[in-house]
């Protein structure tokens, strides 16, 4: 889906609010929270793609003003309703308040029946694909050319894996592209490397 | 989805409903959260990664082995990967060559090697800028790249990980691992930062 969550490329940012050794947790709370989105996937409630997901359905509003834990305690929330493991009525009265969830989902998809292997060297092409479900596309490489660096480890289908369907694995590859051909005249230059998953590529003729 | 007039309750009461609803299965699984932090700070810390770069500086040998399979390199340390994670690649910063990561989409990292990642790395103005204008961010950052020098961003956007070997600062050459490894900042491992005898 075309969220929020996809920030690569986006203007009107300030500076990154950076200290030099900053503590990764800014309370004993979030760190809580680390542990707990950790430990309910040992348990087997979800996977890491259905926890994306949920968090990338997260009302826009809520999500861009929401710290980083506010939206893991939301993401895990919405999927313990969603697996049918609690209610919202319970969460809320748990929590003695209001406890905003992530909207609804829709339907993902399988692993594209046309994909192929690449070479390293090969150029390719991202799909343009343009899905309601979750994908891990960035917006910023759809429709763009780049080079196959490495062929990466398999990995489950995430279009699939977050929508409960038979995720096949397939490899991700180490895709380098230029600046200069995902915003031409409008970036500094760098060269940008994205693992891409099989079944978003296409190759160039 | 946020159904109810009432407006939310803290994040703290909101975390504290959601491990009361999981500690039930968690204790019928012999799991706890407590246990589970333990884990987290045991496990996640960037001081294993500053471990193995230590080793690279002082082992070419296995500065090769590291740079060819990273998964097997840390191995040697007995340090894991989690489940989902298949790889962790390893950047190494020269001279010609600046490695940066990031992960635009949420923000995955390389946790058993640099640990649950920093704020500001999480925070939208980073995962924004970092692909697009790099040399500006890394400046602001207090890690400016030469014009000459090549910069590479990293984007996590499936389950392979990253972690950038930093330059060693020449006059720590010769030093012993143990003491090259406590200069080796959780910073220079994303690349924001290069290293100095002092540390970071």
């Amino acid at each position: 889906m075309d969220g929020m969550h996809d920030l690569g490329g986006r203007q009107g940012f300030g500076k990154v609010g950076f200290a030099p050794k900053a503590s990764p947790f800014q309370a004993p709370w979030e760190q809580r929270a680390y542990a707990l989105r950790a430990m309910a996937i040992q348990l087997g409630i979800y996977n890491i793609d259905e926890y994306r997901h949920a968090v990338e359905r997260m009302d826009p509003r809520h999500a861009m003003s929401a710290s980083y834990y506010e939206k893991v305690i939301t993401a895990i929330a919405t999927l313990l309703v969603e697996k049918g493991v609690t209610t919202q009525a319970e969460l809320e009265e748990l929590a003695g308040g209001g406890f905003a969830l992530s909207h609804r989902g829709t339907g993902g998809r399988t692993n594209a029946a046309d994909r192929k292997s690449f070479q390293r060297g090969e150029r390719v092409r991202v799909r343009d694909d343009f899905v309601p479900g979750h994908i891990r596309v960035p917006g910023y490489i759809r429709g763009k050319t780049g080079i196959v660096m490495y062929e990466g480890p398999l990995t489950p289908f995430p279009d699939a894996h977050a929508h409960g369907l038979e995720a096949a694995d397939e490899p991700t590859y180490d895709v380098q592209f230029r600046s200069e051909d995902l915003w031409p005249g409008g970036a500094e230059q760098a060269v940008i490397h994205v693992a891409v998953f099989q079944s978003y590529l296409e190759a160039v003729a | 989805m946020a159904s109810q007039q009432a407006p939310n309750a803290s994040a703290e009461q909101r975390l504290a409903a959601v491990e009361r609803v999981l500690e039930v299965r968690a204790h019928d699984k012999g799991l706890s959260v407590d246990h589970t932090m333990e884990w987290v700070e045991e496990k996640l810390i960037a001081e294993n990664g500053a471990k193995v770069v230590a080793r690279a500086w002082t082992d070419p040998a296995f500065r090769q082995r590291l740079l060819a399979d990273g998964k097997a390199a840390i191995a040697e340390f007995g340090i894991g990967l989690p489940a989902i994670q298949r790889q962790v690649y390893v950047l190494e910063n020269t001279p010609s060559v600046h490695n940066v990561i990031v992960c635009t989409l949420c923000s995955c990292t390389a946790t058993t090697l640099i640990g649950p990642p920093p704020n500001w790395y999480e925070d939208l103005e980073y995962r924004a800028r970092v692909v697009r204008e790099a040399r500006t961010v890394l400046q602001e950052m207090g890690c400016p790249v030469a014009p000459e020098t090549e910069v590479r961003v990293w984007d996590t956007t499936a389950d392979t990980r990253f972690m950038v070997l930093p330059m060693q600062p020449p006059e720590t050459i010769g030093w012993p691992e143990e003491k090259l490894a406590a200069i080796v900042t959780r910073d220079s491992l994303i690349g924001v930062a290069r290293l100095t005898a002092k540390g970071g």
